[in-house]
């Protein structure tokens, strides 16, 4: 293909990508380096009150937004360096949290940033293990069944994975609040009461389950479609030497399936990296905030209409270094497929 | 293909597959079928305690005709139909032509613009939404000098005589889900064209066609389950999207997602927490349909990039 043929395919998807995804990325870039807000000015009021003989006037001082010619406020920009990042990292009421008898851990995850990294962290790395393991399982007992079954068993498989994720953190959390059927089945089991959407670890819980349940279809389907491809020579010549059914998953399926294995984890690690769904559909801000989540309530308006843009910016900034770290194998692992094929 | 009898599994192990299988299927489904069955019960028989009661309890439309009619979701629906249907369409046009050159070419520069790709894949959109804030809500100052602008200015102010306020415009909405959604696309386009044979285009280019000629009559007929399959998930995106469409977006030109929140946040009275489930079921029907219809493509598009790597 001539270069300039490649350059008129390609130029409106390049040029999508670079005005909508690369300028934005610089400009928050820039803009968490930036603050921007309203102008105040002092003036003097004097209030007087009727009184005997003379009215009683007080004079006060009361700050106001500045306007300009056309009645808006008046916004001053202003370079404030790293002081945003500061504000969001806190370094003092962090040294002072892990300093002897500072409160410790449990000190620190109450503030904001270290809460929803926390939060975060734990949230990508657990989920990982359980979404791959079942579906494995999935995949295999699916295998497994008569073919003519196979088609509806997999139309229902994908439900879960295909409805939207608010929606779907919604269901969960229907069953569960206040005297949701799986509630009071969990308590005529355990015989206690339950609030599960009063505590932190519990709605945890119940957050990483719905991961879990909505992803593992993702990961049956990859891995489904790569056990048709598992060669049958290599299995039958394991059943000749005599490995046992355990022996030929571990030996022949599962090293067949590494590839796959590794592609659905690193696809989870930065999709469940970027959680945010989970947070609003069981409403759990007061107990359990997520990275995005952070930046998204910085990016909605408070009471008095204002976003506080500079933040959200630092904190955008702050979230893509952990995609930094989580890209690196994948990036390394295209670069080597790139020098194969070439 | 007659699997040898060894392969063939104990009826123990047969019984165990079958049991897993049926919890999981139970597991997957429950909570939907759950959800659909509540938003047609009164709050009485939906909010109880006893299952029974929800089972069983009277059929009542009366959830949906408030939420769709009282509520007007479905201004909310339009909306959502509006982008969905411009994102799907300008996503697959923009998506197909690139994914064609990038299958094709065999330069540093393509790979470096996959690699790229890859990288904004992995953004969360909170990041772009951040960088998308001040000039939407900026607009009309910002691209004033534009306006203002000799010749350019003229043709613009054919189109509007000021410059719009991108913020809460579902076609600058409808760009911003395309160019997200681009990355992902581009990938997975180049993957089903990979698997359109060279010989194909060069004997066409042989025959006399230009390179758009061929990609247009000879290569684009035998890609259409790509097109469907990528199709498909440019319209999961627009169709599921919450953070962008949440902030972008005025109440008025608000989806349906987003717009869920305003049953959730005003769950006072008990019938509203079932107007709110009746909502969500409303949102998630049309996407059952869609799995029903298209199951294979699904199937086919999820196992694109990974079985080949």
């Amino acid at each position: 293909m001539k270069a300039r043929t490649f350059a008129l395919f390609i130029a409106p998807s390049v040029v999508l990508m670079i005005l909508f995804i690369a300028l934005p990325l610089a400009s928050v870039l820039v803009q968490s380096f930036y603050n921007t807000r309203q102008v105040f000015e002092v003036v003097q009021v004097e209030n007087c009150t009727p009184g005997f003989l003379t009215s009683v006037c007080t004079t006060e001082e009361r700050s106001r937004p500045k306007l300009d010619a056309a009645g808006r406020p008046v916004l001053e920009t202003t370079f404030v360096g790293l002081d945003t990042y500061r504000l969001l990292l806190q370094p003092e009421a962090v040294a002072q949290a892990l300093s002897a008898g500072g409160g410790g851990l449990p000190a620190l995850f109450n503030l904001d940033f270290y809460r929803a990294l926390r939060f975060t962290l734990t949230f990508t790395l657990l989920t990982g293990p359980f979404v791959i393991g079942i579906g494995l399982a999935v995949a295999l007992a699916v295998n497994g069944i008569v073919r003519s079954l196979r088609g509806p068993v997999i139309f229902i498989m994908l439900l879960p994975f295909i409805i939207t994720p608010v929606i779907g953190a919604l269901s969960i959390r229907w069953l569960f609040i206040g005297d949701g059927i799986l509630t009071v089945a969990l308590e005529w089991l355990l015989g206690r009461d339950l609030s599960l959407f009063a505590e932190g670890w519990t709605l945890e819980i119940l957050m990483m389950l719905y991961r879990v349940w909505h992803v593992a279809p993702f990961a049956f389907v990859v891995f489904y479609a790569g056990l048709q491809t598992v060669d049958q020579d290599t299995l039958e010549s394991a059943i000749v030497d005599g490995a046992s059914r355990f022996e030929r998953l571990r030996y022949v399926v599962v090293p067949h399936l590494m590839p796959l294995i590794v592609f659905v984890t690193l696809i989870n690690l930065m999709d469940s990296y970027r959680v945010f769904e989970e947070v609003i559909g069981f409403s759990s801000q007061a107990h359990r905030i997520s990275l995005q989540y952070l930046t998204y309530s910085y990016l909605t308006p408070d009471e008095t209409g204002n976003r506080a843009i500079s933040r959200a910016s630092a904190s955008s900034m702050l979230t893509m270094i952990g995609i930094v770290f989580i890209l690196i194998p994948l990036l390394v692992r295209t670069w080597r497929d790139h020098r194969v094929t070439r | 293909m007659a699997e040898t009898k060894a392969l063939r599994a104990p009826l123990g192990l047969k019984l165990g597959n079958a049991a897993f299988l049926a919890v999981w299927i139970v597991v997957a489904l429950f909570p939907l079928a759950w959800t659909a069955l509540m938003s047609f019960k009164a709050p009485v028989d939906a909010l109880s305690a006893n299952p029974l009661r929800v089972i069983f309890g009277p059929v009542t439309w009366e959830h949906y005709k408030a939420v769709w009619i009282t509520h007007g979701f479905y201004r909310n629906f339009l909306n959502s139909l509006l982008i969905t249907a411009g994102v799907v369409t300008i996503s697959l046009t923009v998506g197909t032509l690139a994914g064609y050159a990038l299958a094709r070419a065999r330069s540093n520069l393509a790979f470096w613009i996959l690699i790229t790709a890859l990288v904004f894949r992995a953004l969360p959109h909170s990041v772009l939404v951040t960088g998308y804030l001040p000039p939407f809500l900026n607009s009309r100052e910002l691209l004033m000098p534009l306006w203002d602008a000799p010749i350019l200015g003229w043709i613009l102010h054919l189109f509007a005589p000021v410059p719009p306020t991108l913020y809460g415009q579902p076609w600058a909405i409808i760009l911003v889900l395309v160019s997200i959604n681009q990355p992902f696309t581009i990938w997975m386009m180049r993957s089903f064209f990979m698997n359109v044979p060279h010989e194909l285009d060069e004997a066409a280019r042989v025959d006399g066609c230009t390179h758009f000629g061929a990609f247009w009559r000879v290569i684009m007929p035998v890609m259409w389950p790509g097109v469907i399959t990528t199709g498909l998930f440019s319209f999961l995106l627009a169709y599921n999207d919450y953070l962008v469409t949440a902030l972008l977006l005025d109440a008025q030109s608000q989806t349906m997602v987003p717009a869920i929140s305003q049953f959730l946040n005003r769950d006072t009275r008990a019938s509203d927490q079932i107007e709110a489930i009746a909502a969500a079921v409303s949102i998630t029907a049309p996407l059952f349909v869609l799995v029903l219809v298209f199951q294979r493509q699904l199937v086919s598009g999820l196992t694109a990039g990974a079985v080949k790597g």
